[in-house]
């Protein structure tokens, strides 16, 4: 099968281009050992059927950053048929500069010019014609979000195969081409060296530097000469040109683009206010930005919850209305009482039951909440906006190590005050184009109230601090934002010492998202999540559910109670529940818990709390279910609620509640957390870290506060 | 004068690019480069980072890497 690879700047309409030929039939994987992501799918030319690869996008193929490097590792090593490199025609000359670069590892390419209707708008008129007889490659005029140009372009693309059109190669600067041709030479004769990299393309990164090629130098034999060589061209372009050696390599490639630019493209009224300076006087203002921002954010969580969990806009096929979220419900639900009528055996009922439906269900009903949020953050990243909060935001987040689109997945993930999911919060930590800051922010978005904390806070909130509750909601908004932050503060000073990450961004010009690609991003994602729940996710609530099953008790000392109890319906309640709570005691997850008292009670948790806490790691509302099943014993059930069932514990008091709230909010990333986050950063050891180092630091604050909280009121 | 020293709105021709290798190959990259001609169109609100445009596009970057761009008024 042919490989055809597309290639190009970001935000040149690579995406839509990729979409365009493949119908949206596409896969995503991750390139091997990095966490870059890796689209394909599959186009026909003439019938038959051709790979298509999207590379990341880029500016540069460098060896700074994981996309550039995966990038050129691709086009090298796995040899692609063809490279469309997309060229945004409105930003001709940048564009270019990138096409120099492709141009120098040699292989048959074809040029495809998107957005000439926006470049026309800004006055510049490109000749396409002339474009191709410089280039000596194939150039094609397409316009990506509608589709325009697809059938031109597979033409193209199986011309160039079949003649092994290749590009004419660039002569750059005089100096350059004096020092080029003897390094060449010398780096030819190591095959080790150049592997399927041309020689000259090798030459000239050794001379910028290239850290990943350097390091190929020092192993190989002869690599000293090398690197003296080296040495005396970069002394002899500094005393020609009085430019170092990376300045002046990427002076030339820009020579050459604007050049290019200047034989291919008319430009009139340049310097006309365009429509995108114009909104960034107000979306960048220093007084209007922030409070524009603060709108849209609303706006994105009111279309989010109102579409996925307020709004009952589906039929119930019963005369009645659903939204999406109850839609899930409902069906879990039918599916659980279908599970009861059929299944007899009352561990596999339990298991089923308990461990499958209604966990797996749990994590599907939040499927609708998570599409509709993909579906509105691609449309800000699509429209050109998370790059103007990330410019709003950038200098306020590095005081703690984090960067300005940070800010987004912190706010996903419940930064604003309840609702919010850390799922679609560590996903979106995609945006962030270097591995360190992503992994922070990961690390970081957990700790952000979500909404399966929420039940839990209330029920605590509402047992202990009735009087004050909008207060305490406040309060642990706060602390919250004071977690992550500081997580992020601590580990900048601790793992990550000392390294920043240059921040130089594009803000790219605004435009309209289609629909259609604006969905499949979405639903992509969206089908990723369902994928994990269905696998990871589920084993996961079934061991823990074999934790807190088994070994079991023996039930006939409950039974022989029902038997006696037989007709009066108060007595049948409280026998279950004792039972339920007597299994649960006798768990190994309640073994643990009471194992695990010497520790947690420095915080002021009994096993009761620590068997809910490890409930909770599968989703944080089973820790309010768990405490349920754990205090009703005793109780007849039907008229006390768990509040008030708390209130009147003797051992239970304000400050134990509040040691308890602190820690939910902090402790381990749920099951789903904690494999969205192995998905992002692609490492079972930053997962692992994650749930340890959360723990510990959720831990060590719930201590001291309830350590000093004693003092003072006792 | 360093880039980070330009007041909002004024054009700036670029002398000189230094700093830390990836940031520099980072900003050449960019066309961040002698010769290129830039106009500062604003500061975020904290001031900084920096809006700045060349070339028909618009950039954001930091005060402490627009220190590593030497400049002068063109």
């Amino acid at each position: 099968m042919r490989k055809i690879a597309i290639a190009g700047n970001p935000n040149s309409g690579k995406t839509c281009l990729f979409n365009s030929l493949t119908g949206g039939n596409q896969r995503v994987g991750n390139y091997p050992g990095v966490t870059v992501e890796f689209v394909e799918g599959f186009t026909s030319i003439n019938g038959k059927k051709n790979r298509v690869v999207d590379l990341p996008g880029t500016y540069s193929l460098t060896a700074y950053s994981q996309e550039e490097l995966v990038a050129r590792e691709y086009i090298i090593n796995k040899s692609p048929d063809v490279v469309v490199n997309v060229i945004d025609a409105s930003n001709l000359e940048r564009n270019l500069y990138f096409t120099s670069q492709l141009v120098e590892l040699n292989i048959p390419m074809v040029l495809a010019v998107n957005m000439l209707e926006i470049a026309e708008k800004k006055g510049i008129t490109v000749d396409l014609k002339r474009l191709s007889e410089l280039t000596g490659m194939k150039v094609v005029r397409i316009t990506a979000n509608r589709g325009m140009g697809m059938e031109e372009l597979k033409k193209a693309c199986l011309e160039t195969i079949e003649k092994h059109i290749l590009p004419k190669p660039i002569a750059y600067s005089h100096e350059l081409q004096n020092i080029l041709p003897r390094l060449e030479e010398m780096v030819s004769g190591s095959a080790e060296l150049c592997g399927r990299f041309p020689a000259r393309w090798v030459a000239l990164k050794l001379l910028e530097d290239d850290s990943h090629l350097l390091e190929k130098v020092w192993r190989i034999e002869g690599g000293e000469k090398i690197l003296k060589a080296l040495e005396s061209s970069r002394h002899e372009l500094l005393d020609h040109s009085n430019e170092d050696a990376v300045t002046a390599v990427a002076e030339a490639r820009y020579g050459f683009a604007s050049g290019l630019s200047r034989e291919v493209a008319v430009m009139t009224d340049v310097g006309k206010q365009q429509v995108s300076d114009i909104i960034d006087r107000i979306v960048c203002n220093r007084v209007l930005g922030p409070l524009v921002m603060c709108g849209i954010v609303y706006l994105l969580f009111l279309f989010t919850f109102g579409l996925a969990e307020e709004l009952k806009w589906l039929p119930d096929f019963n005369g009645g209305w659903l939204s999406p979220t109850e839609m899930c419900e409902l069906f879990f639900a039918k599916l659980s009482s279908l599970a009861k009528m059929t299944i007899s055996v009352p561990w596999l009922l339990s298991m089923v039951d308990e461990g499958i439906i209604s966990g797996v269900g749990g994590v599907m009903s939040f499927v609708p909440l998570i599409f509709f949020m993909f579906f509105f953050i691609a449309v800000l990243e699509d429209t050109g906006y998370i790059a103007r909060v990330a410019f709003i935001m950038d200098r306020l987040l590095r005081v703690f190590g984090l960067q300005g689109k940070s800010v987004l997945a912190l706010i996903v993930s419940g930064g604003l005050g309840g609702g919010g999911c850390a799922v679609p919060g560590v996903m979106a930590t995609r945006t962030l184009r270097d591995e360190k800051d992503r992994i922070l922010t990961v690390i970081a978005a957990p700790f952000m109230n979500c909404g399966a904390k929420m039940p839990v806070y209330a029920m605590l909130i509402a047992a202990f601090f009735s009087s004050s509750q909008g207060a305490m909601m406040f309060l642990l908004w706060l602390l919250s934002w004071a977690f992550a932050l500081f997580s992020a503060w601590m580990m900048r000073k601790i793992v990550f010492k000392g390294e920043q990450t240059p921040f130089v961004m594009e803000l790219p010009v605004y435009h309209v998202p289609t629909l259609k690609g604006v969905f499949l991003d979405a639903w992509g994602r969206t089908c990723m999540y369902m994928k994990k729940a269905a696998t990871i996710i589920l084993a996961m609530n079934v061991i823990l559910w074999a934790l807190m099953y088994y070994p079991g008790v023996d039930s006939t000392r409950f039974d022989a109670a029902r038997a006696a109890a037989e007709g009066n319906q108060e007595m049948l309640v409280k026998i279950d529940n004792d039972e339920a709570l007597a299994r649960l005691e006798n768990s190994f997850a309640g073994r643990i818990g009471r194992a695990m008292t010497p520790v947690t009670h420095l915080a002021g948790f009994d096993w009761r709390e620590n068997i809910a806490l490890i409930g909770g790691m599968a989703a944080k509302e089973v820790v309010l279910g768990t405490m349920g099943t754990a205090y009703a014993m005793g109780s007849d059930g039907a008229e006390e609620n768990l509040p008030q069932l708390l209130a009147s514990q003797p051992d239970w008091n304000k400050l134990r509640a509040f040691a308890l709230l602190v820690f939910i909010m902090g402790y381990a990333p749920c099951a789903a957390t904690l494999v969205a986050i192995k998905k992002e950063t692609g490492k079972w050891r930053w997962t692992i870290f994650s749930a340890v180092y959360s723990t510990v630091l959720a831990f060590v604050v719930s201590v001291v506060i309830y350590q000093v909280g004693q003092v003072f009121f006792h | 004068m360093n880039l980070a020293e330009v007041p909002e709105g004024r054009k700036v021709k670029v002398l000189k690019v230094a700093g830390a290798r990836d940031i520099k190959q980072r900003m050449l990259d960019m066309g961040v480069m002698p010769a290129a001609e830039i106009k500062v169109e604003r500061y975020a609100p904290l001031c900084d980072p920096i809006h700045i445009k060349l070339k028909g596009y618009s950039l954001a970057l930091r005060v402490s890497e627009g220190r590593n761009v030497e400049v002068e008024y063109c």
